[in-house]
């Protein structure tokens, strides 16, 4: 199943609360536990890019404002 | 990971009247997720220019930091009070106060209450997290029965140390409150409702219909001990059954406004 | 403009709408009520914002908010009101935006009376609330001098990016006299660049606030208001000098005490008695070079307050125990006659005097016998 968009968290806001992880509702984000920002914090990353449907509910909980979210533009495929 | 071929939509980014400074707010803390939502609004209003933030004291005493618009800084408890002066001299500008608990609930009371009863113009974001955050967790008006916190440390006894004040209820008796509502903010169906909530408090503002004022229970994760998430959830469980979301106070001229 | 009977409170609300008053936020306290009445029907009159506060804390607050964006605005109260106003006026003073206070003193200390007093002197003189900074005072000792200083406070806040404050004792507030009130000015049109505005003209944001974490930047804004408060020093002490040329004794008293101890050096002069009165009209800054060069020359001083000897200590500071300075005061809204102070003049003329001692302990006694 083809990705229906991507974020990208800013490691300078992140402050790996957890919250964007727990509500993504397709699982796509974990902290990334192999890289400390510069505050020393974990950052959220997605570790399932293919779920992500771009539907902005990390960018809705996240306190930092750190995610921005995308969406791909696919035009429908003729059948 | 990320499909370079393929055309992108930007859904959505920081807002641009953010400052690149990052804020001091612990990890998890709702204070975050309420500047954004009220930088939304002003942008999505194109209020930005016109707005004069005042700001008071507790955990968001900075809040001048984060945000690239005018700002005062108040008092404790004082913020409505020049709110008002600022918004009786400069009539045309969006005047707003973002409080919380200590500083709206407790010293500032007979500010707020003086704000709300001349149904001042303006627009009040009330940060209620059930203790005091800034000074290390003490014990709040809206600390809840039974709540332990550094200044009631075996938990709230009512019979010594009173009962939470429930603002939103409070302010709502008054005939110059035009909105006054509770939201949330303890997940993302919350959060959007109390995105509305704050832009309806802005086109109270800007429409003249009187004093509006969103109270937003808030998490505390650091003073409560609890993960962000588990603080959320602590909202949902404990604070909504003392303070039950809903609209308080909606008059007649703010319940026919379309936005 | 021809000179009209009119009462003190009424004289500097209306002289204060006249220099171009733009807000005023008060709280009724006697006895200062009248300026607050008197504008709550004029400031409408001329859409300008009213607003009878919550409390007098209410009051400086939305000063506070309204000198933000540079507009000329205004309080008043009387003692416990003022007391009220303490943390505003530090944090006003800490943000270096100008405002004018009037202060109508009255009995204190507590809920007092509502007579006139001089008491709050060492309150509004030395600052009032937290924190190092001092505020321009203006102490008038008539209804048209309260007038002529009313203009004078606001030019002098913006000067100086500072609070004004006109002490009026009770009786000044409340007297009627004739007067004449200046012509009405226009309201300023110029906006402070360092004024908040919520339309951004200029493209940047302005941030007013008090806070400053950082030790050394505190103290970079502390040694600025400091510079400022000696250029203040310099540039604008006022008094009145009264019979000073030949004098031989000196009274000092500022405003109400001053009037009646100008009567007292009056007829104590007629009966050939060669002293003079000095009478602050500012009381900060304080006339410090004049009460020095009086030193050198006369005998002695004498201060006439009604307080329990406030004012007396800064004259003490400049005379330096060089010559005998004595005291008399009345305290809890009791105004002196003039027949008191002029034994009191009689008493320094007869002598003998001493620098010795706290001229406290000298005059309590004595007053302690005369109310019994």
């Amino acid at each position: 199943m083809p990705a229906k968009g991507y974020i990208e968290v800013n490691e300078l806001y992140c402050k790996a609360c957890e919250l964007c992880v727990t509500d993504c509702p397709f699982g796509v984000l974990a902290l990334d536990m192999e890289h400390l920002t510069p505050k020393g914090y974990h950052p959220a990353h997605m570790i399932n890019p293919d779920a992500c449907t771009g539907c902005g509910i990390c960018a809705t909980v996240c306190p930092d404002a750190a995610i921005t979210v995308y969406r791909y533009e696919r035009k429908k495929t003729e059948a | 990971m990320v499909l370079k071929d393929v055309p992108t939509k930007l859904i959505y980014e920081r807002p641009a009247v953010y400052d690149p400074r990052v804020t001091h707010y612990c990890p998890g803390c709702t204070h975050g997720v309420a500047h954004r939502l009220v930088a939304e609004v002003l942008e999505e209003m194109g209020e930005v220019d016109n707005a004069i933030g005042v700001a008071s004291v507790g955990c968001s005493v900075f809040i001048y930091n984060y945000f690239n618009i005018d700002f005062v800084e108040a008092p404790h408890g004082r913020a409505p009070a020049m709110a008002t002066g600022i918004k009786r001299v400069l009539p045309e500008s969006t005047v707003f106060t973002y409080q919380g608990d200590g500083d709206l609930a407790s010293i500032g009371m007979g500010e707020i209450v003086g704000a709300a009863s001349r149904g001042e113009l303006i627009s009040v974001i009330f940060i209620n997290n059930a203790n005091y955050g800034m000074t290390g967790g003490q014990m709040a008006p809206t600390t809840l029965p039974g709540q332990k916190t550094t200044s009631s440390p075996t938990g709230r006894d009512v019979k010594r140390q009173g009962y939470p004040v429930q603002t939103a209820e409070l302010l709502s008796t008054l005939t110059g409150s035009a909105y006054v509502v509770r939201r949330s903010m303890h997940n993302p169906r919350e959060i959007k409702r109390a995105k509305k909530a704050i832009r309806t408090a802005f086109e109270v503002q800007k429409h003249g219909l009187g004093f509006a004022l969103v109270e937003l229970l808030s998490t505390c994760p650091t003073n409560w001990k609890m993960t962000p998430d588990d603080a959320r959830s602590w909202v949902e469980e404990r604070m909504t059954e003392f303070f039950p979301l809903g609209d308080y106070k909606v008059s007649p001229a703010v319940a026919e406004l379309k936005i | 403009m021809a000179k009209e009977l009119i009462k003190g409170n009424t004289a500097v609300a209306e002289a204060a709408l006249r220099a171009g008053l733009e807000a005023y936020f008060g709280y009724p306290i006697t006895p200062q009520t009248e300026l607050l009445e008197h504008l709550s029907a004029r400031m409408p009159e001329l859409g300008r914002p009213f607003v009878q506060a919550e409390s007098e804390l209410g009051a400086i607050n939305m000063v506070y908010g309204a000198a933000c964006t540079g507009k000329r605005v205004m309080t008043s109260s009387s003692s416990p009101g003022v007391s009220l106003m303490m943390e505003g006026l530090s944090y006003i003073a800490g943000t270096e935006v100008p405002m004018v206070l009037v202060d109508v003193v009255r009995g204190g200390p507590g809920l007092g009376n509502i007579a006139p007093a001089q008491g709050d002197y060492n309150q509004i003189v030395h600052g009032g609330g937290h924190g190092d900074y001092r505020m321009i005072v203006l102490a008038p000792a008539s209804v048209q001098e309260a007038v002529d200083m009313t203009a004078l406070a606001f030019d002098l806040a913006e000067k100086y990016r500072t609070i004004t404050a006109i002490m009026l004792d009770g009786s000044i507030g409340q007297m009627m006299e004739p007067a004449e009130l200046p012509p009405m000015q226009p309201l300023k049109k110029d906006i402070p660049d360092w004024a908040v505005r919520g339309n951004r003209d200029d493209g940047d944001w302005h941030l007013l606030t008090s806070i400053n974490l950082d030790p050394p930047a505190q103290e970079v804004m502390n040694l600025r208001l400091m510079q400022r408060w000696q250029e203040i020093e310099k540039n604008e002490v006022r008094y009145k000098g009264y019979y000073l040329d030949d004098a031989e004794f000196v009274v000092v008293g500022f405003g109400t005490a001053g009037r009646v101890s100008l009567s007292a050096v009056r007829a104590a002069r007629e009966k050939g008695i060669k002293v003079g009165l000095l009478r602050p009209i500012t009381v900060a800054p304080f006339p410090d070079e004049v009460l020095d060069e009086l030193a050198q020359k006369v005998q002695a001083f004498l201060v006439v307050e009604m307080n329990s000897g406030q004012m007396l200590e800064d004259v003490r500071l400049v005379v330096r125990g060089r010559k005998p300075v004595e005291f008399f005061g009345r305290m809890g809204g009791v105004v002196p006659f003039p027949d008191e102070v002029l034994t009191e003049i009689e008493r320094l003329v007869k002598g003998p005097l001493t620098t010795e001692g706290h001229p406290r302990d000298r005059w309590l006694p004595r007053l302690a016998e005369t109310i019994g």
